[in-house]
């Protein structure tokens, strides 16, 4: 994924004087025993601000559990049921949070992907045609996988270098990408026959289902991704000033095409678990999961506008639309109802939001008359 | 009003215009106006008289605050301290459509108009005649057509997309929406840059329309030919104070005039000058660049060890040609070699790869992440080279930044700072300090020190000459003469697009540099 651990120019004359010490392998690994100044802990990967804010989101999700258990303490009471219920809500979570951290890294990348669920939709249909399901699990796997990287590859060629709006690009592609999946279907629900397949939503490893490993691998190397590799950085970059990372030296069209990819790519492995949940694909699954990982991202505190977001804020806003679902469900409640809340919790995080930056912007903004000489 | 002169210069006394050309009232008395931004007094006390049908000019070189200070008259910004007064009355424009509705109307440079709706509904835009929420068109188009042809533009239907429009037609529409609220005052920004030579003619044809009706009009242009063909009186503006008010345009001597724009308020500290480098290897070697419309022909080289300085005006291809270098634009033809190596047109990787590094000219928006802390600014070119197998060396990269901010004196030294709370002068060091981590041997840098303060701008010149003494070459643009002439070992003077004069930094003075980069036509009015 990311490249150019580069060595110094090759073709540079020796004669000319460096100002700094030219980078080559081995003075890179005898510095890296140097003592690490200042320390970064696990904490600042993701940066001071967005760590605070994760722990607001904490906050709402024990908000979240408290309601749930004031209104059902008939069930809360039952210690085995709440284990059971928290398995529930993660299995819920899995599929949209592999797509969610996707879609995360192009949100901060400065784009927006509207084709996800729609890729996950193909990806899903073509690992379940008879053709596909004749060359095992592998094969399955793989084809979703190649489906989907593919299809972003697509996205990223259309924004990049065709110059289209990302919205528009994406938008395009959820509407074809559907009407591809409905044509190789022949509209028809496909079956897997495949029991490996079939198994990865039923498997339970340590009594946690096996969705929920595949989950957290997904957003552990999210966050490894995002935060402790020159990709990552990028991103950062390119969504925050592309201009900027431009005359850097980053190359903002390729990196560009290399996140709607991931993308696709994470698409291709949700693709695989609502597959593997539903013992089956269909042309209309994964409806409308563009709108439950954009909306999961922002309430994250991923800026819109891009430069700034973090996977666990991602996860944790997955986690709390999940849990308001199945705090309506064991109350019983209509999902119409369900979603007017959802709404008013994606209004009400982003006015959040735009509060706690209108402050931390003053803030600065008093800094910067002491500060200036 | 005193006839005194405002600040500085005694030299030349104040002289008022000739009475016929200001008989008007004063529409407009600005008294010590100050503005400060963090780090810069942008405005340190400016004095401005305008009468009612005159045409003011307002001359200074860039960053000598004439944007500021448009932008306070049009309700932009507010004045720190200071008094504007307003037809008499003191006044404070809490926005710009305070202003506007006061009856001062400002036309940007860049023209703020909306490509994608009529002529008339921009000149209307925002107070649209109306009738129950309905616009009234045909009345909206009849008065309209009414300004248009008041202008001498007739001919433009007022249905018209702006954006069919040329640029000079354009131009005409600004004025129309000026005029279609009743303004008595009217500023124009370096009006004629996007005009051709005959258009120019037409645009003050207008003006003198214009003033004729006793609207007063504040000119800002760079062309001193101009100045002396359409203007009645002149104000100077050096370092944010007005060094000389109430010049006659036509009359006054165009050394004066200089030297009021450069008259040293601001004691420039350049270090010591070692001897150019003259042999060795060309780094740099440019034959023949050109993009139409931008600079043409243009031939340069740079020594390792070198400094060397491009002299010229916002609009004569300086940031262009800069940019080209640097891969950032293409260019049409011509060649940019650098170790004698051809480099691949139009690739900012390229020219990274080679050992160029570019300060661009507008920090915030080209340069700087200004949410990110200032260690990752820092190494924003050159974190993939400390890291191994795509990870990135978080200890290593810290730890080279530390020793950047050290060696900058970046204030505050605390590099987990975002970049967003540094001033103009250590902002402008992180950019450079970028560079100085990688195996940079040519920088170039984009007017390193627009909007950096007297003592930073010391630092940043100490920085720029330390890297050339370990053999850095460097490709310097500026708008500021006396910095190109401290700094440099060799000047570059460009007007237009095209390179003019050629000489060693010793050989060149300020006055014959002004003189080389505003046009020719400047030396006629000069008397010896």
């Amino acid at each position: 994924m990311s490249e150019s651990t580069g060595t110094a120019t090759p073709d540079r004359p020796a004669d000319l004087p460096a100002q700094s010490p030219p980078v080559d392998p081995a003075v890179t690994a005898s510095l890296k025993e140097k003592p690490r100044t200042g320390g970064l802990s696990f904490w600042q990967g993701d940066g001071g601000e967005g760590a605070k804010r994760n722990l607001g989101l904490i906050g709402v999700l024990v908000v979240l559990v408290v309601i749930g258990a004031a209104t059902r303490w008939d069930l809360y009471s039952n210690p085995d049921w709440v284990w059971g219920n928290t398995l529930t809500i993660l299995k819920l979570a899995s599929v949209v949070g592999v797509v969610t951290v996707g879609m995360t890294f192009v949100i901060i990348g400065g784009g927006i992907d509207l084709s996800v669920g729609a890729i996950v939709a193909l990806a899903g249909v073509w690992a379940t045609t008879l053709a596909t399901q004749s060359y095992g699990a592998g094969g399955m796997i793989f084809t979703a996988i190649v489906v989907g990287t593919a299809v972003g590859v697509v996205n990223g060629i259309l924004i990049s270098y065709g110059r289209l709006v990302a919205f528009i690009a994406t938008l395009a592609m959820m509407v074809a990408a559907r009407g591809l999946a409905a044509q190789i279907s022949g509209k028809q629900t496909q079956v897997s026959n495949n029991s490996f397949i079939n198994g990865i939503a039923s498997t339970e490893l340590f009594g946690i289902p096996l969705l929920v490993y595949i989950l957290a691998a997904v957003v552990a190397a999210g966050w490894v991704l995002l935060n402790r590799t020159t990709f990552g950085r990028r991103t950062v970059a390119v969504g925050g000033n592309p201009e900027a990372a431009r005359l850097a030296g980053i190359n903002v069209r390729r990196h560009t095409l290399l996140l709607y990819a991931l993308s696709g790519l994470c698409c291709g492995i949700a693709a695989i678990m609502l597959t593997a949940q539903a013992n089956s694909a269909q042309a209309a699954m994964a409806n409308l999961y563009e709108l439950d990982a954009i909306a999961a991202a922002i309430i994250g505190g991923t800026l819109l506008s891009g430069g700034r977001g973090t996977i666990v804020g991602s996860l944790l806003g997955v986690l709390i639309f999940s849990t308001i679902t199945n705090l309506f469900a064991i109350n019983g409640l209509s999902t119409e109802a369900q979603n007017m809340v959802k709404g008013g919790i994606i209004v009400g995080a982003v006015l959040i939001q735009q509060v706690q930056f209108r402050s931390v912007t003053q803030f600065l903004g008093r800094n910067k008359a002491t500060t200036s000489a | 009003m005193s006839t005194e002169p405002t600040a500085a210069g005694d030299k030349a006394p104040l002289v008022e215009a000739p009475a016929d050309t200001v008989a008007g009232e004063v529409v407009l008395r600005l008294t010590d106006v100050v503005k400060t931004f963090p780090g810069v007094r942008a405005l340190d006390g400016v004095q401005l008289e305008v009468r009612a049908g005159e045409v003011h000019c307002l001359l200074g070189q860039n960053g000598a605050g004439k944007s500021t200070l448009i932008k306070v008259l049009a309700g932009v910004h507010r004045p720190d301290s200071g008094q504007v007064q307003w037809r008499g009355e003191p006044v404070h424009f809490a926005n710009p459509q305070a202003a506007m509705r006061a009856g001062i109307a400002t036309i940007y440079q860049e023209l703020d108009l909306v490509e994608d709706l009529s002529v008339a509904e921009n000149a209307f835009l925002g107070h649209e005649p109306k009738v129950a929420g309905f616009v009234r068109r045909g009345h909206m188009a009849r008065r309209t057509r009414e300004i248009l042809s008041r202008l001498g533009h007739g001919e433009i239907p007022p249905g018209r997309m702006v954006r069919a429009l040329p640029a000079a037609g354009k131009q005409v529409v600004s004025m129309a929406r000026a005029l279609s609220h009743e303004a008595r005052l009217i500023i124009m920004d370096e009006p004629s840059a996007v005009l051709a030579h005959d258009e120019v003619d037409n645009l003050f044809r207008i003006i003198r329309e214009l003033t004729a009706q006793g609207i007063a009009v504040i000119y800002i242009s760079h062309r001193m030919e101009e100045i002396r063909e359409i203007g009645d009186r002149v104000t100077v503006l050096k370092d944010g104070r007005t060094t000389a008010a109430n010049l006659p345009a036509r009359d006054t001597p165009t050394r004066d005039l200089v030297a009021r724009m450069t008259g040293r308020n601001i004691e420039y500290v350049f270090p010591d000058r070692p001897t150019a480098p003259t042999a060795g290897d060309e780094l740099l070697r440019v034959e023949g660049l050109s993009r139409t419309g931008e600079f043409a022909d243009v031939s340069l080289s740079v020594r390792p060890g070198e400094i060397v300085g491009i002299a010229g005006l916002v609009g004569s291809g300086r940031s262009e040609l800069l940019e080209t270098i640097y891969g950032a634009r293409r260019a049409e033809s011509g060649t940019i070699r650098m170790g004698g190596r051809i480099l691949r047109p139009g690739s900012v990787g390229a020219a990274v790869r080679a050992g160029m590094g570019m300060a661009p000219e507008e920090r915030k928006s080209q340069a700087l992440l200004l949410g990110e802390p200032i260690h990752r600014n820092v190494t924003l070119a050159t974190f993939s080279r400390y890291a191994r197998l795509g990870f990135t060396n978080a200890g290593r990269e810290r730890a080279e930044a530390e020793r950047i901010a050290d060696e900058l004196q970046l204030r505050p030294n605390d590099v987990r700072r975002a970049v967003r709370t540094l001033s103009g002068g250590n902002q402008q060091k992180v950019v450079v300090g970028r560079w100085l981590l990688g195996d940079t041997r040519l920088l170039l840098l984009d007017e390193p020190t627009r909007g950096v303060d007297v003592g930073a701008r010391a630092e940043l010149y100490r920085v720029i000459r330390g890297l050339a003494a370990q053999g850095v070459g460097v490709l310097l643009v500026s708008s500021e003469v006396p910095e190109v002439l401290g700094l440099a070992d060799r000047v570059l003077v460009m007007r237009e697009g095209r390179m003019v004069r050629e000489a060693p930094a010793g050989e060149l003075d300020e006055n014959t540099v002004l003189d080389l980069v505003m046009a020719g036509s400047l030396m006629e009015g000069a008397p010896a």
